[in-house]
C-alpha cells in the first residue's frame, strides 16, 4: 500500500521583510513573505523586475539576512545564525547559480568546480559533475574560452558538485538564447530528478514555469500567487 | 594544489611586474638592515675579541716623567686589574724612496713582553732586548714601504739621527685605526708606529727607570671615573697630562663612531622602505580585491569562510614578502661581505669573526612579512565586511564630489583632460597620498644619502679653505721663543711662517671638566685662523677665551663666566680665564685665546711650539731635506698632501657611492609610481579607451595618466626635501659624539640632484605603463569592464 507522505518543508519563511536603506531613502524589497518549500520540489519564481525575487532567494541561501521575520532551514533557524554558521550552511547545503555565471576567470572549468569539491563534505568529483552537464570534453578550458551556455553549465556543475540539498538559481537562462537556455534547464531538471535536489529557479520568462512542480509569483515584495503546476513538461518542450 | 592557490599563483603572474616592483623596495629595506646589522655585529664581535685577546687597556694617561714605582702605585688603585708603564715619543723618520719626512710614534716594549695592548706579531720577530737598534713596525706602514725584516731606515730620535733595523711587523689593538695626531685621515705612508725595547727607548729619551705613559686595565666592576680621578691625582706631581678612558682613545673612538653609524643606518633607513612597501602592498592588493569583488562574493556564496578568503589574499601578500625577504637576504649578505671587506682596508684587524647575522635575518624576515601582512590586512579587511549578496553586484560607479575644490577647478576652465587629472586625485585622495608619500620618501632617501658628501665638503672647506691655509705645519720638539719663526722663514722655499702655540688642557667649570686643547693665536695670522660656521674669521679678543658652542654647552658655561684652565704639559700653569665669546663652530672642540692674552696671564715671554708655513711648490723637496736634518722639529703635517689624498680617495669612491645610493633611492619612486600608474590604467582603461574612441590621440590620452603621476611627483619633491632634512638631522644627531662631530649642511646641489633623479625615475616608470596604454585593445577595453 502506498500512503502519500505529506511533503516535508525544507525552507520555511515567515513574515520575511527586507528594507534597504540608502541615505534617507528606504526601499522595501520584501514586505512580509510567507513561504514553505518542500524537499525535492522544483519551484519557479516569477515577478516583475524589482519585485524582490533575488532578495528572497539570497535570504533563503544565507547570502543576506532579513530585516524582519524568520527563516528556517529544516529545523534550523537561519535568522539566528552568525556569519560562521551561515558560511557553513552555504558550504554544506546550498548550491547557487547566477545569471552571469560568476566563474573565476583565472581557473579552468575543472578548477572552478574543484573550488567547491575541495571544501564540501561529500562531493562528487569535478569530472563527474561536469559530465552530468555534458561538459566533460571542455574541462580544461578557461571561462573565456567557453560560450555563455557552457559557462552556465560549468556554474551548474559547480553548484551540484557538493550534492546540495537545495539549488538556488537566479535567472540562470537570462543571458542565454532559447536553445542554449533549454540545455541549461535540462541540466537543472536532471539534477532535480536524479538527485532529488530541491530547486528554486528565478526567471522573467513565463514559458519556463511549465517545467516547475510549483509556481510562485512575487509582486512588490509580496507573494501574489502560489500554486502547483499539474501539467509539468520537460524542458525540451519549452521554447521562447 | 588547491584551486584557490592556483588562482593566487595566476593572479601573481598577472601582476608580476608590480609584484617585483614592490618586492624590490621591500628587499632594499631588508638588504640594508641585514647588511648593516651583519657588518656591525661582525665588527663589534671582532673588536671585542681582539681587545680581549690582546688586552686592550681601559684607561690611558700621559705624564711628563714618572718613576717606574708609580706603575705599582697605579696598579694598587681600587678597580685596577693591571697597570703598565712605557715610554712613548714621536720622531721624524727618513725612509728610503720618500722625499718628505714621515712621522713615527715610538712605543717602548717591556723586556718581559707587553702585558697590555699586546702587539700581535704578523711577520719576523720582536726586537731583541739586547739590540738597541732593533724595532718592530706596524704592518700597514711597513707593508707600504716594503720594510721587510732586516731592512733599515733612519729617524731623528730625541735630536739624534739613528739608524734602525726592522725585525718584524705587528698589529695592535690600540691602532685598529691609525691616524696621526691632528690628521684628517689615516696615512700609512707618512705615519708609522714603532715598537722599541724599553731599555733602548729609555736610553734614547734619557728616561732610565722612568715612564711617560701609563695604561690600565680595570676590573669588571670598576668605576672608571673614580679610577681616572685617582690616577690623575697620582700623576699630578709628575706632570700628568690627564687620564682618559677608551672613549677618548683615538682608534677606539673612530671605530666606535663607525659602528654607531652602521647602527644608525640599520635603524633609520629600513623603516622608510618598510612603510612604503606596506602602502604599496595595500594599494595593489586593494585594487586586486576591488577587481575581484564579485569573485569574493562568489567565494562566500560557495561557502568559503572569511578566514579562507582573507587567507587567500594574505597568501598573495605573503608571497610578495617571501620574494622580498629572499632577495633582501641575498643582497644583504653580499653587501655585508663587501662592506666588511671595505672596513678591512680601513680598520686593521688581524682576524675577522664573521657574524652569521642570524638575528638580523630573523628580524628582517619578521619585519618584511609583517610589512606585507599589515599592508595586506587593511586591503583584505574591507573586502570581508562586504555582504556577499552585495559583493556580487557591480560596484556603484564612483561618485565625483562636487566640493569647493571642484568648483575651483571648473572656474579655472581647464581642458577636460586636465580636469580628469585633478578629479582623479580628488576622487582617490588616499591613493594620491600614498603616491605623494612614496615619492617624497624617495627624494628624502636621496637627500639623506647625498648630504653626506655635503658634510664632507663642508668639513674640507672649513678645514682647508678657511681655517688652515698653510701648506705645512711644523711641530717643535719643545716650545721656543718667537725667534724660531724667523729661523723657519730661513728654511728653503718658505714664503711665510707664522708661530702658533697649542697646549693640552683640562677645562673645568665646577665639577664639569673636559680634556681639550688651548690654541694661542698670534695677531695678524693669515695661515692658521679661527673660523666659525658662517665662514667668518674670528679674531680672539684681547682678553679671555673663545669657546665653540658644543664645548661651552658641555661645560655648562656662558660668555662672561670664568673657566679654570689646567695646562697638562710644562709649564703646567693653572689659569682662571673668563670666557669672552662663544662662537658657532660645529666641529670645534678646542678653546682659543689671543697669544698676547695667554702669555700675559701666564706671566711669561711669548712662545711658539708649532710653525705654520706657506711654501713655494717647487722647493718642497729641499724643505723636506732640511726638516729631516733639523732636530728641533719633532714632526710635521703636510696639509696640501692630506688634501690631495683626501680628494683622491673621495673621487675614487664617489661615483660608485653616488650610483649605489641613487639606485636604492629611486627604487622607491619606481615602485610607487609604476604601481600607482598600473592601477590607474587598470581602473580607467575603459575611460581612457573611450577617449580614444572619441578621437583623442594616444598622446592626449596618455597625458591623463602621465600628467597625474608627474604632477604628484612634482608635489612630492618639496615634501621629500623637508622629510630628508629632518631624517638627516636625526641621523647626524644620532652618530655625533662629543668627540666626533659631523657637520650638518645640505647643499642646493643635493636637493637638485635628488629631485632630478626622482623626477626621471618617475617619468621612466610612468612611461613604461604608458606603453601598455598604447597597446590597450580599444574594442576589448570597452567591452570588458574589469
Ligand atoms: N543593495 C541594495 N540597496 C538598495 N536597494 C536594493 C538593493 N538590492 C535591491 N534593492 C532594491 O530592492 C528591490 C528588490 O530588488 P531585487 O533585486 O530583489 O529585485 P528582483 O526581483 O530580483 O529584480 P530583477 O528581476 O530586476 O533582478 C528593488 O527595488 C531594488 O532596487
Ligand atoms: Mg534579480
Amino acid at each position: 500500500m502506498n500512503i502519500a507522505t505529506p511533503p516535508l518543508p525544507i525552507f520555511r519563511a515567515e513574515g520575511v521583510t527586507r528594507v534597504y536603506r540608502t541615505g534617507s531613502v528606504e526601499v522595501w524589497a520584501l514586505r512580509g513573505v510567507d513561504l514553505a518549500l518542500n524537499e525535492g520540489e522544483m519551484v519557479v519564481l516569477l515577478g516583475a523586475s524589482g519585485s524582490g525575487k533575488s532578495t528572497l532567494v539570497n535570504i533563503l541561501g544565507g547570502l543576506d539576512l532579513p530585516s524582519g521575520g524568520r527563516v528556517h532551514f529544516r529545523d534550523r533557524e537561519l535568522t539566528e545564525a552568525d556569519d560562521r554558521a551561515l558560511t557553513a550552511f552555504r558550504r554544506d547545503h546550498v548550491g547557487f547559480v547566477f545569471q552571469f555565471y560568476n566563474l573565476v576567470p583565472s581557473l579552468t572549468a575543472r578548477e572552478n568546480v574543484a573550488l567547491v569539491t575541495e571544501i564540501a563534505r561529500d562531493p562528487m568529483t569535478p569530472e563527474e559533475a561536469l559530465d552530468r552537464v555534458g561538459l566533460a570534453p571542455r574541462m580544461d578550458h578557461f571561462p573565456a574560452e567557453l560560450s555563455g551556455g557552457e559557462q552556465q553549465r560549468v556554474a551548474i556543475a559547480r553548484a551540484i558538485a557538493k550534492r546540495p540539498d537545495v539549488l538556488l538559481c537566479d535567472e540562470p537562462t537570462g543571458a542565454l538564447d532559447s536553445r542554449t537556455g533549454v540545455q541549461v534547464l535540462e541540466a537543472l531538471h536532471e539534477v532535480n530528478r536524479d538527485l532529488g535536489t530541491a530547486t528554486v529557479l528565478i526567471t522573467h520568462n513565463a514559458a519556463i514555469q511549465r517545467i516547475a512542480h510549483r509556481v510562485v509569483v512575487l509582486a512588490d515584495g509580496r507573494i501574489v500567487r502560489d500554486e502547483a503546476n499539474p501539467d509539468r513538461v520537460l524542458p525540451s518542450e519549452v521554447s521562447w | 594544489m588547491r584551486a584557490l592557490d592556483r588562482k593566487m599563483l595566476r593572479d601573481l603572474r598577472r601582476i608580476w611586474a608590480q609584484t617585483i616592483a614592490i618586492a624590490m623596495v621591500l628587499a632594499c629595506g631588508i638588504m640594508i638592515l641585514v647588511g648593516a646589522e651583519a657588518t656591525q655585529r661582525t665588527l663589534v664581535q671582532t673588536q671585542a675579541a681582539y681587545y680581549e685577546r690582546h688586552r686592550f687597556a681601559d684607561v690611558f694617561a700621559g705624564v711628563a716623567r714618572a718613576p717606574q714605582s708609580v706603575v705599582t702605585e697605579a696598579a694598587a688603585i681600587d678597580g685596577v686589574a693591571q697597570a703598565e708603564g712605557r715610554i712613548t715619543f714621536s720622531a721624524v723618520l727618513d725612509i728610503d724612496g720618500m722625499t718628505e719626512p714621515a712621522t713615527g710614534l715610538i712605543l717602548s716594549l717591556p723586556a718581559e713582553g707587553a702585558g697590555l695592548n699586546v702587539p700581535l706579531l704578523r711577520r719576523g720577530r720582536l726586537p731583541d732586548p739586547d739590540r738597541h737598534a732593533e724595532v718592530a713596525l706596524n704592518e700597514p706602514f711597513a707593508e707600504r714601504h716594503g720594510l721587510v725584516p732586516g731592512s733599515t731606515f733612519r729617524g731623528i730620535l730625541n735630536g739624534q739621527l739613528r739608524e734602525l733595523v726592522v725585525t718584524g711587523w705587528v698589529l695592535s689593538p690600540e691602532f685598529v685605526y691609525t691616524i696621526a695626531p691632528g690628521a684628517m685621515m689615516p696615512d700609512d705612508r707618512r705615519y708609522g708606529l714603532i715598537w722599541m725595547n724599553e731599555a733602548a727607548a729609555a736610553a734614547t729619551m734619557d728616561m732610565g727607570g722612568a715612564v711617560n705613559d701609563i695604561t690600565l686595565r680595570l676590573t669588571r666592576d670598576a668605576d672608571e671615573a673614580q679610577v681616572i680621578a685617582a690616577l690623575d691625582a697620582l700623576l699630578d706631581a709628575y706632570g700628568g697630562t690627564g687620564a682618559h678612558g677608551r672613549d677618548r682613545q683615538t682608534s677606539h673612538t673612530f671605530l666606535s663612531s663607525e659602528l654607531q653609524q652602521l647602527g644608525a643606518m640599520a635603524t633609520y633607513l629600513p623603516p622608510i622602505f618598510f612603510v612604503v612597501s606596506a602602502f604599496l602592498v595595500n594599494m595593489v592588493l586593494g585594487r586586486l580585491i576591488a577587481l575581484e569583488r564579485a569573485q569574493i562574493g562568489l567565494f562566500k556564496a560557495l561557502g568559503y569562510g572569511r578566514t579562507e578568503i582573507a587567507g587567500h589574499y594574505m597568501k598573495l601578500a605573503g608571497l610578495i614578502g617571501v620574494i622580498a625577504v629572499a632577495l633582501g637576504w641575498g643582497f644583504g649578505w653580499w653587501i655585508a661581505d663587501a662592506m666588511i671587506g671595505l672596513y678591512g682596508e680601513f680598520f686593521r684587524f688581524p682576524f675577522i669573526i664573521r657574524d652569521t647575522g642570524t638575528g638580523a635575518l630573523v628580524i628582517s624576515a619578521v619585519l618584511g612579512l609583517a610589512t606585507v601582512a599589515l599592508g595586506g590586512l587593511r586591503a583584505v579587511w574591507s573586502s570581508l565586511k562586504l555582504p556577499p549578496a552585495e559583493a556580487m553586484q557591480p560596484p556603484a560607479p564612483p561618485t565625483f564630489a562636487r566640493g569647493a575644490a571642484d568648483r575651483f577647478l571648473t572656474w579655472l576652465r581647464l581642458r577636460q583632460t586636465t580636469m580628469m587629472i585633478f578629479r582623479s586625485i580628488l576622487r582617490w585622495p588616499g591613493r594620491a597620498a600614498i603616491t605623494l608619500f612614496g615619492v617624497s620618501a624617495s627624494v628624502a632617501m636621496l637627500v639623506m644619502s647625498y648630504f653626506m658628501f655635503d658634510s664632507i665638503e663642508m668639513l674640507m672647506d672649513s678645514v682647508f679653505g678657511q681655517a688652515n691655509r698653510q701648506q705645512m705645519t711644523l711641530m717643535l720638539a719643545a716650545p721656543q721663543t718667537e725667534q724660531a719663526v724667523l729661523d723657519a722663514l730661513a728654511l728653503p722655499g718658505v714664503i711665510r711662517a707664522e708661530g702658533g702655540y697649542a697646549m693640552p688642557v683640562r677645562l673645568a667649570n665646577g665639577h664639569r671638566t673636559r680634556l681639550s686643547a688651548l690654541q694661542g693665536h698670534y695677531e695678524g695670522a693669515e695661515l692658521a685662523r679661527l673660523v666659525d660656521d658662517a665662514g667668518r674669521v674670528v679674531t680672539p679678543p684681547a682678553e679671555g677665551l673663545v669657546l665653540p658652542e658644543m664645548l661651552a654647552r658641555a661645560l655648562g658655561i656662558e660668555a662672561g663666566q670664568a673657566l679654570r684652565v689646567e695646562m697638562l704639559a710644562p709649564p703646567r700653569t693653572v689659569l682662571t680665564l673668563s670666557v669672552t665669546a662663544v662662537i658657532p663652530q660645529g666641529m670645534g672642540q678646542e678653546a682659543h685665546i689671543a697669544a698676547s692674552a695667554l702669555f700675559a696671564a701666564m706671566d711669561s715671554a711669548p712662545q711658539v711650539n708649532m710653525i705654520h708655513l706657506s711654501v713655494e711648490a717647487d722647493r718642497v723637496e729641499e724643505l723636506y731635506a732640511a726638516i729631516k736634518s733639523t732636530p728641533a722639529i719633532a714632526g710635521l703635517s703636510d696639509w696640501a698632501e692630506v688634501r690631495r689624498q683626501f680628494d683622491a680617495t673621495l673621487s675614487e669612491s664617489l661615483l660608485t657611492m653616488v650610483a649605489i645610493y641613487t639606485l636604492i633611492g629611486v627604487l622607491i619612486a619606481i615602485g610607487v609610481v609604476y604601481n600607482a600608474a598600473r592601477i590607474q590604467l587598470s581602473e580607467r582603461s575603459y575611460e581612457l579607451a573611450s577617449l580614444r574612441v572619441l578621437g583623442f590621440s594616444r598622446g592626449e590620452v596618455a597625458f591623463v595618466l602621465v600628467g597625474e603621476m608627474m604632477l604628484l611627483t612634482l608635489l612630492a619633491i618639496p615634501l621629500g626635501w623637508a622629510l630628508g632634512y629632518q631624517v638627516a638631522a636625526g641621523m647626524v644627531e644620532a652618530i655625533s659624539t662629543d668627540v666626533i662631530q659631523i657637520p650638518f649642511a645640505i647643499s642646493r646641489r643635493t636637493y637638485a640632484m635628488a629631485a632630478l633623479a626622482v623626477f626621471l625615475a618617475s617619468l621612466a616608470s610612468v612611461l613604461m605603463v604608458r606603453r601598455r596604454l598604447d597597446r590597450v585593445d580599444l574594442a576589448m577595453a570597452l567591452k570588458a569592464r574589469d
